[in-house]
């Protein structure tokens, strides 16, 4: 089994490197990055390049561990006791299983995807550490222990709005998906649009970067928002010209809102393509 | 194998342990990567190692330390010598001492001229090359020429450009955790002062408690209990005017950051030193201020207590009575100082000013004796170490 990225997805050389240790290993990989640098996309790409089932678990903040083990709904059985249901002799009939427990049952290796972890609890991660070490767990209620037949490939990523405890680190890989260069960048965007003029890419890839290098700016405009913004060009049909227009009069680029999602963002830049032009009349 | 790199990452206090070295000899054991290629076990280890991109940059130069002279056997043909080149030549310039090092490698006229071929194979190969092989003679040159160290370096990177250049490059640098400060990362170290308690209105399900009690009584028993809350309480006390104005952002930073982290949080301004009173609103902070007496009186002890300030001012402001610059002060702020330390057990002075530079100003020194050495950097390992210490 190794993942060598796939035609929907560009994977560098260190990315492709964790997940094949990740892999190999049976460990846990957590993938950090600025948003939108496809830390989610990865684990449905490692899934479809392998062949593999996805289970995605998406964290919120009021995730707890044990909700990806099993749940005992203990409510109904009370109701359900109170109404004299037969159901109710059997424990079994109120365990409803945890996506933990799901991919320890599959009978094929599949991928867990545990998404913005930090989104919980600061204890979560430490309430998961021996369920994942182990790769499995005990069910109080049943008194039976689920072991994973197949440890599946966790793939664990994270926004950064938590420190993860250091236990928990060890334990896994780790990979920080750094902004793409231009020329990665292009590989994506080709992936993405085929039929994209280059003369566009060009221009576009430019003023892109410029903004990312904007002092002062709030939200710098991410892979997927290039993507968007890229694509609302196309179907406009902007020139290419247009991009290389040098008129300060008309410094926001075409369609900015796809870019800029920040109303301070926009004044600021309003504000500097003022500047530019009273320097330019100065000039004159 | 290893291990030298391994110690030399836990001297520059990068946090490995020795469980992450097994695992990464453990995947160098099963083959996950070819062990004849160097970037694949850069790419490898840094996964294994490093945990928090924080210290991405710190480990690509102790690789780089580590591993310095190391060459791949693969490659040979890419050659291309980069600008950084010339930026080394100019920056460089040998020692005495050195020379008789590259003397006794076979003398510099011999490694000038494997050098000078060198580049004339590079021109034949290269458009880029041409634009300074014509100044491969003139001085530049020459002063590179006598560093032993370029001239290995040239080595490495004609062979394979890529092995040097990836952790080289050090894209990670802004990352460093020293560097960076955000709102998000001060809620990340404030996180550390948490300390739950179930208190207050009930109002959560205590489905346990329920359980028990429906079981026992053989109807619904509904119990509740309270939510589960932090409890802490802080008082924050903010430096304002004179030379704090430089560190408006950053106060701001952490004032926005606390007051989302903390439910209790109560602040207050003050001018250098503590004295008799405090302000909430620095617009009417002569009409409306608040006597520090009362503020003793009314928080209770329990309260943790955060200075933030660059304690700079004449040492005069802090131990006589009448020091202050703006106005006549019966007690000496030292005489404040300790009266508040005596009431709150748990408190802490942040400095915006880098450590290195408090004992040149004698204000730091002596608030920081106050204080019983209990004073942080304003940065986001500071404010990490001065919240575990308000924990204690």
């Amino acid at each position: 089994m190794k993942f060598e990225g796939t035609s929907s997805y560009i994977a560098t050389e260190d990315l492709k490197v964790a997940v094949n240790a990740a892999i190999t290993l049976e460990r846990p990989i957590i993938v950090k990055g600025e948003p939108g640098t496809g830390k989610t996309m990865l684990a449905h790409e490692v899934a479809q390049s392998l062949g593999a089932e996805i289970i995605t678990w998406h964290i919120k903040s009021t995730t707890k561990a044990q909700q990806g083990l099993y749940e005992y709904d203990a409510v109904t059985r009370l109701r359900d006791s109170q109404l004299g249901d037969e159901k109710v002799k059997d424990i079994k009939n109120y365990i409803s299983k945890g996506k933990l427990w799901n991919a320890f049952e599959s009978n094929k290796r599949p991928v867990l995807l545990i998404d913005e972890i930090d989104k919980a609890d600061i204890e979560f991660p430490n309430d998961l550490l021996l369920e994942l070490d182990k790769m499995e767990f005990f069910v109080y209620e049943t008194g039976e222990t689920i072991k994973a037949e197949n440890r599946p490939i966790v793939i664990i990523t994270s926004n950064n709005e938590k420190e993860l405890p250091d236990a928990f680190l060890r334990r896994c890989f780790f990979h920080y998906i750094k902004f793409p260069d231009p020329d990665t960048m292009e590989e994506i965007v080709n992936v993405h649009y085929p039929e994209i003029k280059k003369d566009l890419i060009q221009e576009a890839f430019k003023i892109f970067y410029d903004i990312r290098e904007v002092p002062g700016i709030k939200k710098k405009p991410s892979t997927s928002e290039l993507i968007d913004w890229l694509k609302l060009l196309m179907t406009d049909d902007v020139d290419a010209k247009i991009l290389r227009e040098k008129d300060p009069k008309k410094l926001i680029p075409p369609l900015h809102g796809a870019l800029l999602k920040n109303e301070q963002d926009v004044h600021l830049f309003e504000r500097l393509a003022f500047i530019s032009r009273r320097e330019n009349e100065n000039l004159e | 194998m290893f291990i030298n790199f391994f110690f030399d990452l836990k001297q520059a206090s990068l946090p490995v342990s020795l469980k992450e070295y097994l695992m990464l000899m453990e995947a160098m054991n099963k083959r996950v990567v070819d062990s004849f290629n160097v970037n694949d076990f850069y790419y490898l280890s840094r996964s294994a190692l490093v945990k928090d991109e924080r210290y991405l940059d710190k480990f690509d130069r102790v690789f780089g330390h580590s591993f310095k002279g190391l060459e791949t056997s693969e490659g040979e043909t890419e050659k291309e010598i980069p600008e950084e080149w010339l930026k080394l030549m100019g920056q460089k310039y040998l020692t005495d001492e050195e020379k008789k090092m590259v003397e006794s490698l076979g003398g510099w006229d011999k490694l000038m001229e494997t050098l000078k071929q060198r580049l004339e194979e590079q021109k034949k190969r290269h458009q880029g090359g041409s634009k300074w092989i014509g100044t491969g003679g003139t001085s530049p040159f020459g002063a590179y020429g006598y560093n032993p160290e370029g001239i290995r370096i040239g080595q490495k990177e004609s062979r394979n450009k890529k092995a040097v250049k990836v952790w080289d490059k050090r894209e990670f640098s802004n990352l460093d955790g020293d560097v960076e400060l955000g709102t998000r990362n001060i809620k990340v170290a404030l996180r550390r002062l948490r300390k739950f308690a179930r208190e207050g209105v009930e109002s959560e399900l205590d489905l346990d408690n329920t359980i028990k009690s429906t079981a026992h009584k053989g109807y619904i028993d509904v119990k509740m209990m309270p939510e589960r809350r932090n409890k802490i309480k802080v008082l924050l006390f903010f430096d304002v005017g004179g030379s704090m104005d430089a560190h408006v952002k950053i106060c701001e930073e952490l004032f926005s950051a606390a007051r989302t982290e903390f439910k209790h949080m109560e602040y207050f301004y003050y001018h250098n030193c503590l004295y008799d009173a405090v302000w909430k609103d620095n617009n009417r902070r002569y009409n409306e201020n608040i006597k520090t007496w009362d503020l003793l009186h009314k928080y209770p002890s329990d309260y943790k207590v955060i200075f933030v300030g660059d304690a700079e001012m004449s040492p005069y402001e802090i131990t006589y009575p009448g020091g202050s610059v703006e106005f006549w002060n019966e007690e000496s702020g030292e005489t404040w100082l300790t009266r508040l330390l005596n009431v709150y057990e748990n408190a802490i002075w942040l400095n915006p000013i880098p450590e290195r530079y408090w004992d040149r100003i004698s204000s730091a020194s002596i608030i920081k004796q106050i204080f019983s050495d209990r004073m942080f950097p304003l940065t986001i390992e500071g404010i990490d170490q001065a919240m575990r210490e308000l924990n204690k």
